[in-house]
C-alpha cells in the first residue's frame, strides 16, 4: 500500500456545504419567482451538491483522471439521453394539443 | 533456481503499469460498477421527466408528497456520509475503535432512513398513491414515485448489508492502515447512494 498516512480533506467544511445547499434547496421553492428560475436554481444546487460527494467524500479530486472520466461518463450519457428525448416529447405534446379535438369527433 | 529463489525473484519485478493502472483494481471496478448503475438512475429520472412533460394533470410533487420528512431523510444520509469518510480516516490512522464507532453510526443511518422511506411509503399508500393510481392527477405520477424511490432504497438497503459485511470483518481486525481499501471501496458505493438521493430528492420532490 502507498501513503496510508495521507492529507484528509476537511470533511466538516463539505457537510456544512451540504447542508446549506440543502436548506437552500427547501427555500427556494417558495420564492416568488418564475418557475424556470426556480428549476434552474434547483439543478444547479443539485449538481453542485453531487459534485462536493464525489469530489471530496468520493475523494476524485485526489484520484487519478481515469476515474474522473469514468465517473463523468454517465453524466454525459444522460445529457445526450435526455436531448434524444426531446424531439419526441415535443412532438407528443404538440400532437395530443392539436389533434384531441377532432380526433373524438372523428369516432 | 530453487522455489524460494524464484519466488523472490518474481517479488522483486515490479507489475507491468501504464498511467491507466490504477492505484487499486478494486476501487476501479466499484467505479466502473457505480457508472453502470448512475446510468440506470439517469434513465429512471430521464423517464421521469420525459412522463412528466407528456401528461397534463401533474400534481405538485412538494405539495403532494410532503418535503419536511424528505428533507430531513436528506439531511440523515448526508451526515451517514460524514460518519463514512470518517470511518475510513479512522481505519487509515489505525484508530480501531473510532472506525468501528463511525462505521456503526453509517449503519445506523441507513436503517433510520430506511425505516423512514418505509413510514413515508405506508402513508402515500393509505391516502391512495399506488403504482397504478393517483388521486390527485396522473396515475403516473404514482408509478415514477414508487419505482424511483424504491429502486434508490432498494440500493440503501444492499448498502446496510454490504456495511454490515464491513463491519463484521472490521471486528475481527481485518482492516488498518496497511488495508484500508475495502472501507475506501464500500464508502464509494455509500456516497453515490447519498449522491443519487441527491438527485432524486431535487428531481422528484422539489422540482
Amino acid at each position: 500500500m502507498t501513503d496510508t498516512h495521507r492529507e484528509h480533506p476537511n470533511y466538516m467544511a463539505i457537510f456544512w456545504w451540504l447542508l446549506a445547499l440543502t436548506i437552500l434547496e427547501v427555500g427556494v421553492i417558495y420564492l416568488p419567482i418564475a418557475k424556470t428560475a426556480i428549476a434552474i436554481l434547483l439543478v444547479g444546487m443539485a449538481l453542485t451538491k453531487a459534485a462536493l460527494v464525489g469530489l471530496y467524500f468520493m475523494h476524485l479530486r485526489f484520484e487519478r483522471v481515469t476515474l474522473s472520466l469514468i465517473a463523468i461518463t454517465p453524466l454525459v450519457i444522460c445529457v445526450f439521453l435526455v436531448l434524444m428525448l426531446t424531439p419526441d416529447l415535443t412532438a407528443v405534446v404538440h400532437k395530443t394539443e392539436t389533434t384531441t379535438a377532432p380526433a373524438e369527433a372523428h369516432h | 533456481m530453487s522455489e524460494a529463489a524464484t519466488l523472490d525473484h518474481a517479488l522483486e519485478v515490479p507489475p507491468a503499469e501504464s498511467p491507466l493502472t490504477p492505484e487499486s483494481w478494486g476501487k476501479l471496478g466499484m467505479w466502473l460498477f457505480l457508472a453502470g448503475d448512475a446510468m440506470s438512475f439517469g434513465a429512471l429520472l430521464a423517464g421521469y421527466g420525459a412522463m412528466r412533460y407528456a401528461s397534463g394533470d401533474w400534481p405538485n410533487p412538494a405539495e403532494t408528497l410532503g418535503i419536511s420528512l424528505t428533507a430531513f431523510m436528506t439531511f440523515l444520509l448526508i451526515c451517514s456520509s460524514v460518519t463514512m469518510v470518517k470511518a475510513l480516516a479512522a481505519v487509515q490512522e489505525g484508530e480501531q475503535a473510532k472506525f468501528v464507532r463511525f462505521l456503526s453510526l453509517t449503519i445506523l443511518g441507513g436503517v433510520i432512513f430506511l425505516g423512514l422511506q418505509a413510514y413515508e411509503w405506508t402513508h402515500l399508500i393509505h391516502r391512495g398513491l399506488t403504482l397504478t393510481g393517483n388521486p390527485w392527477g396522473a396515475s403516473l405520477f404514482g408509478s415514477t414515485f414508487f419505482v424511483a424511490t424504491g429502486f434508490h432504497g432498494m440500493h440503501v438497503t444492499a448498502g446496510v448489508i454490504y456495511l454490515l459485511c464491513i463491519l463484521v470483518q472490521g471486528l475481527r481486525g481485518k482492516y488498518g492502515p496497511d488495508n484500508a481499501t475495502p472501507v475506501e471501496i464500500v464508502g464509494l458505493y455509500w456516497h453515490f447512494v447519498d449522491l443519487v438521493w441527491i438527485l432524486v430528492f431535487t428531481f422528484v420532490y422539489l422540482l
